[in-house]
């Protein structure tokens, strides 16, 4: 009844090739950024930002990168760890070498570095596809975590090869190190959200989004008309690094605030943000925040019920946590292969016939 | 702006609202999950069952009760920043983090909430210092004495002199496992032997290639700082070559029952670190048994009564009751806040009359704290494994490391700190 195109009319091709074609989705769109940026930031405290949101907000955006080069161009990584630790030792290197220069332009920095590190391990995407690039991936998260435990340059010759992160202002306001905000670490964390978000978006539906999903779709017949695989392949790589970078070093300098390579940014994170993208929906911007929530809220929410309404022994929740998450990916992969994403498609298929299917 | 204000007060009161009851809230970051599980559950075990046998027999410390928050971290960062921020709202008094990565993290954002982090024999050595970690206590002793104390008994075995020798560190290749190094680099050019490192990369279960080089190289000693399945594996590698055990040293997190029963009777003779005593006939098991177990209260199963690690986290939980009640002392009130639990651990002191008392008769060292030391004496005994008897049997009383390579080494690093993080060095 609300939820159609019928009735709103289109007289420009601005128009009629906007983000969201239905008028309910932008009203929606405005509220939840409203909600957001003026509502939530006057309600977060400390355990809302640093157990779910903050690690929602740069989940996300990692599951952003990821999704660019596995989900749109079909290239797929195992390295997202440890582009995430490029990310955060750039982060570190930059704040204590130029502790003058501002903490965003840093990040936006690291994210720099990490898009170039990111393209040079996607040359063997030129002539090795499918299983055999993961592995080659693989050996970039293997080599980069070692490097960074190796080489002590990158930790500042400290004892323990731990990172810590000084304190760093915006506008005055402190938002990493300890005496950060709730509030503030929210809000820098949410605004790179959106801003990703919105060029990732942008950049998915325009040319060079085309010439990735050619690619991913066929890349012989992408290549007969007139797509250049390396351009392709090598942006991909580029653009997705950028934003697991910049992820990486929200992650380090405004969520922990000290990170030990082989602990936070070993495959296991790799394989998170895979799940998160597999989940949400490859291909999918939408499916790349559902995914991060689903993977970042569904341990607390149930560790809550667990522990603190059933009052279960903590390691018997731990290892129910496990049974659960486990079970509830093959459930979806099984019921819902194309992910979290697909399933707010068909709603919103379902929604433009209500109440009148036929 | 007034908005937030208002937000914050909202969950200000709803927060005091909780901790109104007047208990003394101390939460337990276990880990009885994942790959260290085996030496998360026992001490666990001991810090939980020590707190109920006080409640169940003395009523709480100075007449107020204990309520413990279990919170399991699985060893992992992010949950543990998770249980921190889950649990500080109650009112914690004092945190015992137990993983170095989650110690790291927390010890500025303790300091930032203003409560005080007990890393006993963990952590960052140089929070020693107190004037720069106003907030960090890692009492009685560190990794680096750890490192001082094994070059010292060596120095004894060996008539004082090492320099002939080679001795090698095999560590997990982790912020744990590179702190004694500099300290041994140091050590190494003041005594004269060949240092060489050997990394293992988490969580260990791969040592073949370090082992080989072992075997080639055929150091006279190896050290170890392994922690979890490391260890267990590191013990049978060691077996697998032929490296005599008693040459063969782990330090205090590389030295409990389950590190050397898997390897069986090859583990014999096998030694390690320990800043306790291990007795299981101490009066204070009676206590636990009696109050706790029987009462079926046990934290666990109940079986790790009197093991290492057991003891260990009874240790740890014995020194936070004993700064809590110094905090009583000092401040008279016996509703003690995290900021009196920290005077309470600074003016902390020790002393084998009074750990006699709680039945505990010379499980640690005695040491004192004040604001320049958090780190206590530093001492530490050299245990020995009996495969056949299947305890542990220590060698020697406590033995001293050598604070004059050990107090520049705090000093310096302490004070890279400072600068890097801005802190003014001086006490609260």
């Amino acid at each position: 009844m609300l939820y159609r195109e019928a009735g709103d009319f289109k007289t420009s091709y601005e128009e009629d090739s906007q983000t969201f074609p239905i008028a309910f989705d932008r009203y929606r769109y405005w509220v939840v950024l409203a909600f957001a940026f003026l509502v939530v930031p006057f309600i977060i405290n400390d355990y809302w930002a640093n157990a779910i949101v903050v690690p929602f907000l740069i989940y996300a955006i990692a599951a952003i990168g990821l999704n660019i080069l596995t989900g749109y161009c079909g290239q797929v990584s195992l390295g997202t760890g440890g582009f995430m630790a490029v990310g955060a030792y750039a982060c570190y290197k930059l704040m204590t070498s130029f502790p003058d220069v501002s903490i965003v332009i840093h990040i936006i920095l690291a994210g720099g570095i990490t898009a170039a590190v990111g393209a040079a391990f996607g040359l063997p995407s030129l002539r090795i596809k499918g299983f055999y690039l993961a592995v080659a991936t693989l050996a970039a998260q293997f080599f980069l975590v070692w490097l960074f435990n190796k080489v002590s340059w990158f930790y500042n010759y400290s004892a323990s090869g731990q990172i810590n992160a000084p304190e760093r202002t915006v506008f005055g306001v402190p938002v990493t190190g300890p005496n950060t905000e709730a509030w503030a670490q929210y809000l820098i964390c949410l605004v790179f959200v959106t801003v990703c978000a919105i060029v990732a978006r942008n950049l998915t539906r325009g040319s060079l989004g085309r010439t990735w999903m050619s690619i991913r779709d066929m890349d012989i017949a992408a290549e007969i008309i007139g797509v250049n695989p390396l351009k392709a392949k090598l942006t991909a790589f580029a653009v997705s690094s950028f934003f697991i970078g910049i992820a990486g070093a929200l992650f380090f300098a405004v969520y922990l605030g000290a990170v030990e390579v082989g602990e936070a940014f070993g495959i296991q994170k790799s394989f998170l943000v895979l799940f998160m993208i597999i989940i949400g929906g490859l291909g999918s911007i939408f499916g790349s925040f559902a995914g991060a929530a689903f993977l970042v809220v569904l341990p607390v929410v149930l560790k809550v019920i667990g522990v603190d309404l059933l009052g279960w022994p903590t390691d018997l929740v731990a290892h129910f946590q496990l049974v659960i998450v486990g079970a509830l990916i093959m459930f979806f992969l099984i019921k819902e292969p194309h992910g979290l994403a697909q399933l707010w498609r068909l709603a919103k298929e379902k929604l433009r016939l209500w109440p009148f299917p036929y | 702006m007034k908005m937030k204000q208002l937000a914050a007060m909202a969950v200000t009161a709803t927060l005091a609202a909780g901790v109104a009851s007047a208990e003394l809230v101390i939460p337990d970051l276990s880990y009885r999950t994942g790959p260290y599980a085996a030496g998360g559950t026992p001490f666990s075990d001991g810090y939980q069952d020590y707190f109920n046998m006080l409640n169940a027999r003395d009523g709480g410390i100075g007449g107020e009760s204990i309520r413990i928050l279990e919170c399991e971290t699985g060893y992992n960062t992010e949950k543990g920043v998770e249980c921190y921020e889950a649990t500080k709202g109650e009112g914690a008094l004092i945190y015992q983090p137990l993983s170095t990565g989650i110690t790291y993290q927390l010890i500025p954002k303790a300091t930032a909430d203003g409560i005080p982090l007990h890393t006993m024999g963990y952590g960052r050595t140089s929070a020693a210092n107190g004037e720069v970690f106003n907030w960090v206590f890692n009492y009685p002793a560190n990794y680096w004495d750890a490192a001082s104390v094994m070059v010292n008994y060596l120095l004894e075995e060996n008539g004082g002199d090492l320099s002939d020798k080679k001795i090698a560190l095999i560590y997990h290749n982790s912020a744990y496992g590179k702190e004694p190094i500099r300290t041994l680099e140091e050590l190494s050019a003041m005594h004269g032997f060949e240092f060489t490192q050997l990394a293992v990369d988490h969580p260990g279960q791969e040592q073949k290639s370090q082992w080989l080089q072992i075997r080639r190289e055929r150091p006279d000693y190896v050290l170890m700082w392994g922690w979890g399945v490391m260890n267990q594996v590191a013990v049978q590698e060691a077996a697998n070559i032929g490296f005599p055990m008693e040459n063969f040293i782990g330090n205090w997190w590389a030295g409990a029952e389950h590190d050397v029963t898997p390897a069986g009777a090859a583990a014999n003779g096998y030694k390690s670190l320990n800043m306790n005593r291990i007795d299981a006939s101490l009066p204070v098991f009676d206590d636990i048994r009696t109050l706790v177990h029987d009462a079926g209260n046990a934290a666990g199963d109940g079986s790790n009564m009197g093991s290492v690690l057991y003891t260990r986290g009874m240790y740890a939980a014995m020194l936070a009751a004993e700064a809590i009640a110094k905090a009583q002392e000092i401040h008279g009130v016996s509703d003690v806040t995290a900021a009196m639990v920290r005077d309470g651990m600074e003016a902390l002191e020790i002393t084998d009359a009074r750990m006699e008392e709680l039945g505990m008769a010379r499980v640690g060292p005695a040491f004192s704290v004040n604001c320049q030391n958090h780190g206590g004496s530093g001492l530490g005994i050299v245990q020995q494994w009996d495969a056949s008897a299947g305890n542990w049997v220590a060698l020697t009383d406590y033995i001293a490391p050598d604070m004059s390579v050990i107090q520049p080494l705090v000093a310096e690093d302490s004070a890279a700190f400072a600068a890097e993080a801005g802190i003014e060095p001086g006490c609260l």
